[in-house]
Order: C-alpha cells, then structure tokens, then sequence
C-alpha cells in the first residue's frame, strides 16, 4: 500500500493505471470465451446384441433418472420415444450423463464413445420409435443454399443463438448455447429433438433440404475469418461497444494526457 | 540583442529568426523582434521593442521564435517529418487497397471475407494517415515549437455599453421613422399577414404521406388464408405439425414475399403437449359497450396455437421460444410471454399480450386462418384506444 501511496503522484502512474485497467478488461474478457472441441463420428446399424450393450449401459447409467424402463422420474424425463437421434445428441454433446440437476445441461467431454452412445441410442429407439440418427447425406452441406439457410436461421434460430451462432441467455439462468463446435450431425439433431428448451423443428415443418441450408449457413459463418484478428465473440453490439468505450475512450484518454502533460523540466527552465 | 521595430524587411528579423517555415503567418514585429525574451522576465537581454505611445500589440512579445533546446527540436523534426511521410504513404496506401481489394461479384472466394478484408485495410490506412498527422502536429507543438504557456484572456460576453446605446437608439429611430407606433393600420395588417405564413409548413407536414387510417388496426390474414411456413412457404396441417414443442414462423399465403404486409402479419405457431394449452377466454370492453373476443381455446387446432410475432412494446420479432417453460421472449427487451394461457405479458415492458390469430383447418386439412387478428398487432399507437 505505502509503495503506492509514494508512487500515486507520480506523472507515469496515470499511464500505468489505464494500462493496467486495459489489460484487466482483456484478461477478464478473454477468461470469459474459452473454446473447447468435439467431434462425432457417424454410422451405425442397430441389432440385438448392440441393443443389449445399450441396456446395459443404460441401466448402469442413466437408469437412476430416467428409470429402469426409462420410463422418467420427477427429475428426467420419460425416454420411451424420445428416439436415438435426441440420446445421440445428449450423450454425443456430453449433456448426458448429467453431472448435476441445473437450469441447463452444460457440454462437456461425452463419457462413452462412439459405439457406446450408438449402442444407448439403439436401445432407447427400440422402447418406442422417436426420430432417427440423421444419415450422413442428410447432415452434408455439399450443395446446399446458405443463403436460404440465412433466411430460416435469422427467422426461427437467430433469437436465441445470435444471428451468427454464438448463442445468448434465456430465462431462469437456461440459456442458448453457441453453435462453434456442435458438428453438422449434431445441429440436425437439435432441430430434430428440441433438446431443454429449444422448440422441435421436425421434418415434415422444416424438410430435411431446409435443415440442410441452415447447417450450412452455421458452417459457413462460423468458418468466416475474423480480418480485424478478434472476433469479439460475435456477439455484435455488446462487445463492440464494450471495446469501443473502454479501448476506445482508454487510448483518448491516453492521448490527452500525453498532448496535454507538462514538459519537462530542463525545457522550462531555460526560458523561466 | 536586438532593438528591431515593426520594419519586417529588415535583415536583423532575417537573422534572428532563420528557421521560419514558408507558410505560416508573417512575422509579427514583437516576435521576430526578441526570441529570447520569454514571459516577461528576460534579465534585460532584450529591448523592448516599443516605444512609449507604440503599444499597439504588446501581447505579441511573449512568444519567442527558437526552440533554447535547438539540437533536440531537429531530432523531434525529424521524427515529426518522418510521421507526415508515413500518412502520405498511408493514404497512398488507402487509395490503393480501395482499387486493389476488389469486393464486388466477381469476387473469388467468399465475399463476405473478403469485404471484411477490404474494410480493414481501407480502416486501418484511413487511420494510419489521420493519426500520423495527429501526432505529427503534436510532436511540433510539443518538442519543437518554443515552450511557452500563453494564457489568453476572454472577451467579456457583452458589448461595451456605448455600443448597447448606440444600437437602441438605432432601433428606437427605425422605428419612428418607419411610423410604425404611428399607424396602427399597417401595423395590424402586417402580422395578419405572417399568420397564414406560419400555419403554411403545418399543411406541407400533414400531407408529407398517406394517412395510415385503418391500416394499422388490420392486417391481411382473412377467413381462410393459409398458413405457410416462412422459408419454405409450404402449407402445413396438424399431422405435419405433430411435435410437441414445436414452434415455427408462418406467413399468410399469396403475400409470403410482401415484406410490407409480413411486417404486420407475421405469426409463430407452437405445438404443445396434450393439457398444455389452457387458452383463457378474454374479451375487450370496447368504449361503445362492444364485446371484442380476444382470445379463445376455439381457435386453437389439436394444442396448436398461433400468435403474432410481432411484440407489442416496440415490434421486435418476439419469437424467443422456450419449450420447457412454454415461455415466448422478445430478444430486444426480454418482454416474455406465457405461450400456454394467451401470451399474456409475465415480464419486461410489453403492454399486452400477444394477439391470438384464430385458426382451424380447411376442407383438405391445412391449418387456415378463422378471420383476422382481433386487435391490432404490434406496438401501442396514439388512436389505438
């Protein structure tokens, strides 16, 4: 505090406090939008030794929720057409096996692999239908108008993932979530099952050719460059304008401070 | 050192100030006089360049001509000239980037990239050359020009009194001899004569545009128009729409790209699950004992309902849906809506729920509108009512 104290006055002092606020500012807002990476891979045929795989590890894992006949609870849902393209989803994106009962899901790293959530899937598709895991030609973007994915993106997923998939807040602490790692697969299986909160885009409303679009509208924006070298999470005008008033208004305060500081001694003098 | 007088052809200003930049303002005497004369307290080394009686401009020899630090002020120069050459060459580079970057159709690769690279570099020159001026100018003023503080007093705001008399006395003579106190007939019929004059913008603003009349209270929904879904524009009947939790965006058919009606008729339907939906019957008690139906289960198609997505606090496309909670956000203000009972407002500013499209199917199945909304969509407005 006393090093402080003997140093407050000194004329280098104001720089380095508005240096050190900057820098502050930036750690903060880097510490915020962290990136993380997963990936799925596809294929799979259902038999009865890969749904017996999947009971098993359905009863020694989800079934204190879900129920032994997945049947739900006061705390999970009932699974019993939910289909293998939502446990694809939820186990793929690592939501499920839940950690704790929260407002949202959060992602993080699945538990099983591949065949396993496959095995899950297959067995939860054989209680009672539910929607399929898309096919590797319904998830490829070769081909498809992004444009007309913009379209339906801004009129039906903007709201809440941010025009560029960056996703946003919702009620009671739920919220949107960015769409930067979620593979193709994975956003047509969204659309599909409505995962927490999001509405049910089903095939028949939004055809598979419009899902198609809109993956590659996600794709594309998100694989856009960013020139200026920040993305600033492309969230738009909060974090711009963040930047704008603290860097900005920083750096004018920096400059005013350097037009308008006294000269140094030596120079005075001479004249004085 | 010098005794010099307001004479500028003289070589003694020559001498004393050699370095002047061709350009800026002609020497005033006091300066060029006695550069080393500094505020006032020179130890004598300079004459005062006035004599008694000659104080005309005594102000002006404050300033002196030299930098006392001269070798430092042409390092400073240097650094100053180099910040210019830099924002020409920025500028150059400006001009260049704007012919080079192309942005256009023909553009290879993506051109929303590559407009982002040209907006970078067109920013990032266009910068470069108005800073480097900036701190050029600064650096002058700075290190190179003599260092002095100069405090300059302020004019008093108001004119000297003489100057106060002599124009009401002005005022005062116009007017007498205009007669105006003296004839009050020319007098009344001039300012008749600016009334009309001033009510003339008045009519010019009224007719700026049509009159909105009844436009905003309807919207072109009608008994029978079909709901598209927007994007795809394809009808839609109830089994298509069979997930519950479903919500999507729908457009009455035959204006699907008509942005101007679509701005009011645009609607979201949402699917929900068997005993969900709870709909209230509520009704508007219009000021003429009227009963205006507002909101009614039996416009609702097998737990689908419709509502406007337009939000009535200030028309954001409120269309923020979360299953779970069966709740309709608007992402502008988070006004939020209870989808299952009638979009009736549970948070943030919106005056009123959202409308209620009625709805049911046609002969061949299509989800149809029953009629047009029942009240007007969208934000308040002054005649609403």
């Amino acid at each position: 505090m006393r090093w402080i104290t003997a140093r407050r006055r000194r004329p280098l002092f104001g720089y380095a406090a508005v240096l050190l606020a900057l820098v502050a500012v930036g750690m903060l807002y880097a510490a915020v939008t962290g990136v993380g990476g997963s990936t799925a891979s596809a294929g799979s045929g259902s038999s009865s030794a890969q749904i017996a795989e999947g009971k098993d590890l359905f009863d020694t894992s989800c079934s204190s929720c879900h129920g032994l006949d997945a049947q739900g609870s006061s705390v999970a849902p009932s699974l019993i057409g939910a289909g293998a393209a939502a446990v694809d989803f939820q186990v793929g994106t690592g939501r499920m096996p839940l950690k704790e009962i929260g407002a949202e899901a959060a992602q993080k790293p699945p538990v099983f692999n591949q065949q396993q959530i496959y095995a899950i899937a297959a067995y939860v598709a054989s209680l009672g239908g539910g929607p399929a895991i898309p096919t590797d030609q319904q998830v490829s973007t070769a081909g498809a108008d992004a444009g007309n994915g913009q379209s339906l993106f801004n009129a039906n997923c903007a709201q809440c993932h941010n025009y560029s998939g960056a996703g946003g807040a919702l009620t009671d602490g739920k919220y949107a979530p960015p769409l930067t790692n979620a593979t193709n697969r994975q956003i047509y299986e969204a659309m599909l099952t409505g995962p927490e909160a999001m509405p049910v885009f089903n095939d028949e409303t939004l055809p598979s050719a419009d899902k198609r679009d809109i993956i590659a509208y996600i794709t594309q924006t998100r694989a856009e460059a960013n020139p200026g070298g920040f993305s600033l999470g492309r969230i738009g005008p909060t974090t711009e304008g963040l930047v704008a008033w603290l860097g900005g208004i920083g750096a004018l305060v920096l400059a005013a401070m350097w037009i308008t500081a006294k000269r140094r001694e030596e120079r005075t003098g001479d004249h004085g | 050192m010098s005794d010099n007088d307001r004479d500028l052809e003289d070589t003694p200003a020559e001498r004393q100030a050699p370095h002047r930049v061709i350009g800026t303002p002609a020497p005033a005497p006091g300066i060029l006089a006695d550069p080393e004369r500094g505020d006032g307290d020179d130890g004598g080394k300079g004459t005062r360049p006035y004599g008694p009686g000659e104080a005309e401009a005594p102000e002006l020899d404050e300033l002196p001509a030299e930098n006392p630090n001269p070798v430092s002020a042409r390092n400073w120069e240097r650094v100053a000239a180099a910040l210019f050459i830099v924002s020409a060459l920025a500028s150059v580079a400006f001009i260049a980037a704007y012919v080079g970057l192309e942005v256009g159709g023909d553009t290879k690769g993506n051109v929303v990239v590559a407009t982002l690279r040209s907006n970078l570099a067109l920013g990032s020159a266009m910068a470069l050359a108005f800073l480097a001026i900036g701190i050029g100018m600064v650096i002058w003023v700075r290190n190179i020009m003599p260092p002095v503080e100069l405090a300059e007093e302020r004019h008093p705001m108001a004119s000297p009194k003489e100057d106060r008399q002599a124009f009401a006395e002005t005022i005062i003579e116009g007017a007498e001899a205009s007669q105006i106190t003296k004839r009050p007939l020319l007098r009344r019929t001039l300012i008749a004569a600016t009334l009309p004059a001033a009510l003339a913008p008045l009519v010019i603003l009224r007719d700026l545009g049509p009159e909105p009349k009844g436009s905003l209270r309807t919207t072109v929904w009608k008994k029978g128009t079909r709901l598209l879904v927007y994007g795809t524009n394809q009808p839609i009947t109830p089994a298509d729409f069979d997930s519950p939790g479903g919500m999507i965006t729908v457009v009455p058919e035959g204006y699907q790209d008509n942005d101007e009606a679509l701005a009011k008729a645009t609607a979201i339907i949402i699917k929900m699950e068997p005993g969900q939906l709870q709909v209230p019957t509520r009704y508007d008690d219009g000021a003429d004992g009227a009963r205006t139906l507002l909101n009614s289960m039996n416009w609702t198609v097998d737990n689908i309902v419709a509502y406007s997505k337009i939000c009535t606090h200030l028309g954001c496309p409120a269309a923020l849906y979360e299953q779970t909670t069966q709740r309709i956000l608007c992402p502008c203000h988070q006004s939020t809506f209870q989808a299952n009972t009638g979009a009736t407002v549970i948070f943030g500013p919106a005056p009123r729920p959202l409308p209620q499209l009625p709805i049911a199917t046609n002969a061949q199945g299509y989800l149809v509108a029953q009629s047009d909304f029942q009240e007007p969509v969208g934000p308040s407005f002054w005649e609403r009512g």
